[in-house]
């Protein structure tokens, strides 16, 4: 804290308003390659930026590794020639509630006990499919985010984090089956029984191969099918800035009813524990729980304070800057409301159709649109309401507006993906699906 | 506290020691190998949206890494922070001794001590902000003057990297990295129909590469608007053909990352796949990957494992011939270290990862590849593309539909995926025309996006699977 007020009152005496944001880290990751232990990774990072607003235009600097107060500073007043007008204000008085994010019991996990953990895991995988090579990467770790700013503003706060993830990796002749989960928080959460038997359950359903139809099918979404396949466009016209330039196809809805009156979405950066939780942003701004989606009403979007300024708005506490950068709005936890259909009436509704796990390449269509298509890296074939088997060289491809405006159902059984989302199965009605022939 | 950063002054005044004190470290403590990377950069990054600049900034960064290798198995400790290198040298050692796997050597190389330094015409790093920002203005305006174009994205990055590298073998390599990408996308709305069109263009650190790019941004915008009244192709099977850029693309991401060995050499059923000498295409087929090709982004003297790389065949008139290597995972197959191993900073241990990778030319001319189709489909520039080992998906920035040997109507963006063992099998035809595409980065586990290039002449693909709506 001592080095951002020295760093801010250098950047006062050239700039008319200032903000010095910093981050530091320290991970340490036990990585199992192919069911053996490999690699043991400790990774310390800390990095300095300087937002400024000079002569009413913003300038930006970052460091990382000691670069000295004034070479930030200089960097900061160069870029400020050129960038964009200042026409925020940096928050005066920080003043939020507390949010659970840090947990004393993670630093403490010697790191025995994490390999200990990782031969379990894999021993689990290994007692269903002896075959079956596992990668796994346990992690755990504590950050700190500190922010400073000449309207008075200082605050920090510490986070905790622990990690599991599996990746499965099955060869059968030229034939290759990838399975894999995770699951994270801020708590020292190393129960492997869940994760274990998520896994196994994909195993189960791979177990034969099966192939389905060229034509539109129902398709049931799983929690990893949600975020492989339907998360990033979804996000993606929320965001503020897509809002504010006209190219989200929400930019006019708000208010207006886009998607299925059971559904419900919203960011909450107050969950206790939760790995995208904080109490205020990157800017110091207050997190909160923000509705997005409203029984398929379109409620907010994300904004952060500079975004919001050019909007004409507020910022919702959703200023995001990945590895210490420029700020942008971003989501903390994104969460989609339960339903009431269980996953096993969704399999048994279907005459024929597919469970999509995970899809490759989702992100590569036109996502402003809200497109979404890709290659079915992990999904099951259901016939008369029986899982069949895997499918293999098939693709699928739709929009996620359409998908989402009247869902036959919406699942019961909701949980966290990567820390970050929480999501029931979601189960459309008619999703376009091509397959190989032969 | 007191903090003494790291800098890059006070690692040349370590230099003299460095070498010493690695030795030193590794006395009587058990370790196989050690190597340590120290490195400082900077990088300037601009951001457009529209006619709004979103993005002006410069960085800074410094930092290094301890890796250290104990009876087969690893410790790694990065730090942005120098002080006391000889507690992270006992860490990454406690963290390989966790392990305890059965004795082990890293495949062979040569010791270097070498400085290495770009040759650059116009050096990104050494251009002013005010040139560079004039330049991006100046392609925002054209994209911006289409008609029905409604917004832009332009997003600028250049960087250099001065990277110190020793290991406990007595190699000591300074290097100098430079690196340039820049991407340049018009979004055409039309009520509520959006499209858009991308142009990715990079070279190592040379800034005349991103220089007299109008006419390029102008027809990228005309695309994107054009695209707002074209078809979606019918889903099924085509036959296609690739533009360079595209099938440099299939290279990388449906081949090329099959032979990166970390993938292969500890799956005895993967083995048995990718074994040499195994047939994977017709004798017209030949894939290289070669960092001393100069000037390109993936071009390289050393790997950050300090072996020089020599350039190699992947598949040689059809048949599996080499593979992309580490020092461990070349001793683990019994091969030579191929001078593959790359991190993209100091945060990262070096992986085994592509340079620039290419199809070489054939004969056959475009002309000559149209010719016999009666409706198949235009594939042409990159726009992302991903794999999961056997399987690939990788989508195009433009298609047409080719009909009765002629380039017909212009289509929406499609993507294309198969199985890269009957795909490579039926690549019917090799064209005469090879170019490089700078435009890329590739990702692998958590480290993006590193330089690298691809390129390809056109090549045509029988029943390849067209995605649509």
């Amino acid at each position: 804290m001592e080095n951002l007020a020295e760093i801010l009152s250098g950047a006062r005496q050239k700039a008319e308003q200032a903000e010095v944001f910093s981050g530091s880290s320290r991970s340490t990751t036990v990585q199992f390659e192919a069911n053996e232990l490999k690699q043991v990774q400790t990774r310390e990072k800390t990095s300095v930026s300087l937002r400024i607003f000079r002569e009413g235009r913003i300038g930006f600097a970052a460091a990382s590794g000691g670069n000295g107060c004034e070479a930030l500073v200089n960097m900061a007043v160069e870029t400020s020639r050129f960038g964009g007008p200042a026409n925020f204000q940096f928050p005066s008085s920080l003043e939020y509630s507390e949010v659970r994010t840090y947990d004393a019991d993670v630093e403490k996990i010697p790191l025995e006990r994490l390999v200990e953990t990782g031969r379990q895991l894999i021993g689990k995988i290994k007692a269903h499919t002896p075959d079956i090579l596992c990668d796994v990467h346990i992690t755990r770790g504590t950050s700190s985010v500190s922010l400073v700013n000449s309207q008075s503003g200082e605050e920090s706060y510490h986070k905790s984090f622990f990690s599991l993830e599996l990746e499965g990796i099955l060869v059968r002749g030229t034939d290759i089956l990838f399975v894999g989960d995770n699951q994270s928080s801020c708590r020292a959460a190393d129960d492997i029984t869940d994760l274990a038997s998520k896994v196994t359950w994909q195993l189960e359903m791979a177990r034969k191969k099966a192939a389905v139809s060229t034509k539109p099918l129902p398709v049931v979404f799983t929690p990893l099918g949600v975020a492989s396949a339907l998360l990033s466009p979804l996000v993606l016209a929320f965001n503020g800035k897509a809002v504010l330039e006209g190219s989200s196809p929400l930019r006019d809805k708000l208010g207006q009813q886009i998607f299925d009156r059971r559904l419900s979405v919203w960011d909450d950066a107050t969950i206790a524990y939760g790995v995208g939780s904080y109490p205020f942003d990157d800017e110091g701004v207050p997190g909160q729980r923000l509705p997005l989606v409203t029984d398929g009403l379109v409620t907010n979007f994300l904004y952060d304070l500079q975004t919001a300024a050019l909007a004409g708005t507020h910022s919702t506490g959703n200023g995001q800057r990945p590895g210490g950068g420029f700020p942008s709005p971003g989501v903390s936890s994104l969460i989609l409301g339960a339903g009431n259909m269980p996953f096993a009436a969704m399999v048994k509704d279907m005459k024929e159709g597919l469970i999509v796990e995970g899809v490759m390449g989702a992100e590569q269509g036109n996502l402003l649109a809200g497109d979404f298509s890709g290659n079915v890296l992990l999904g099951y074939k259901v016939e008369n309401g029986e899982v069949m088997g895997r499918v293999k060289d098939t693709m699928i491809a739709g929009n996620v507006f359409q998908v989402l405006k009247e869902l036959p159902g919406i699942g019961q059984e909701a949980r966290w993906v990567g820390g970050i989302l929480r999501t029931p199965p979601l189960y459309c009605s008619a999703v376009s699906v091509t397959a190989k022939a032969g | 506290m007191v903090t003494t950063f790291f800098t890059f002054a006070t690692v040349k005044a370590y230099n003299e020691g460095m070498r010493d004190a690695i030795a030193d470290a590794l006395k009587g403590r058990g370790a196989d190998y050690i190597e340590v990377h120290f490195e400082e950069g900077e990088a300037t990054n601009i951001a457009y949206r529209g006619k709004r600049l979103e993005e002006i900034s410069r960085g800074r960064s410094s930092g290094g890494n301890v890796r250290a290798l104990v009876r087969g198995s690893w410790g790694f400790v990065s730090f942005n922070n120098l002080d006391g290198l000889r507690g992270k040298v006992d860490l990454a050692l406690q963290e390989a001794k966790l392990a305890g796997r059965e004795p082990f050597k890293l495949s062979p190389v040569k010791s270097v001590v070498d400085t290495v330094a770009p040759q650059l015409e116009k050096s990104a790093t050494t251009v002013p902000l005010a040139t560079k920002k004039e330049l991006l203005d100046r392609y925002d305006d054209v994209m911006l003057s289409i008609p029905r174009i409604q917004s832009t994205r332009i997003n600028y990055r250049d960087s250099m990297r001065r990277t110190i590298f020793a290991n406990s073998e007595g190699s000591y390599i300074e290097q100098t990295r430079t690196d340039l990408a820049m991407r340049l996308t018009a979004v055409a709305r039309e009520g509520n129909e959006v499209q858009q069109a991308s142009l990715s263009m990079g070279s190592n650190g040379e800034f005349s590469a991103v220089e007299g790019l109008d006419g390029q941004a102008r027809e990228l915008a005309e695309r994107a608007a054009a695209l707002l009244s074209a078809p979606q192709v019918k889903g099924a099977e085509y036959t296609v053909i690739l533009d360079p850029v595209l099938a440099g693309v299939f290279a990388h991401e449906a081949f090329g990352h099959l032979s990166e060995s970390d993938f292969v050499y500890q799956n005895e059923n993967l083995k048995q796949i990718m074994v040499l000498g195994k047939r994977f295409g017709g004798k017209h087929l030949d894939i290289v990957d070669d960092p001393t090709v100069p000037n390109l982004r993936g071009s390289y003297k050393y790997d950050d494992e300090g072996t020089a790389p020599e350039g190699i065949y992947l598949i040689r008139e059809g048949i599996l011939e080499g593979r992309l290597h580490s020092r461990e995972t070349a001793t683990r197959m019994g091969e030579k270290a191929t001078g593959n191993a790359r991190a993209i900073n100091y945060a990262f241990p070096p992986i085994v990862r592509m340079s620039n990778t290419f199809i070489e030319s054939g004969n056959t001319s475009l002309e000559d590849m149209l010719a016999d189709i009666e409706e198949g489909v235009y594939v042409k520039d990159w726009y992302g593309g991903t794999t999961s080992l056997e399987m690939f998906t990788f989508s195009a920035g433009e298609a047409r539909m080719i009909r009765n040997g002629r380039l017909a109507e212009l289509l929406r963006p499609v993507v294309l995926t198969g199985n890269v063992f009957t795909t490579l099998q039926n690549i019917d035809a090799i064209g005469n025309d090879l170019d490089m595409n700078q435009g890329g980065g590739c990702g692998k586990g958590g480290q993006y996006p590193l330089p690298v290039s691809d390129g390809s002449p056109h090549i045509r693909i029988r029943h390849c699977v067209v995605g649509g709506r």
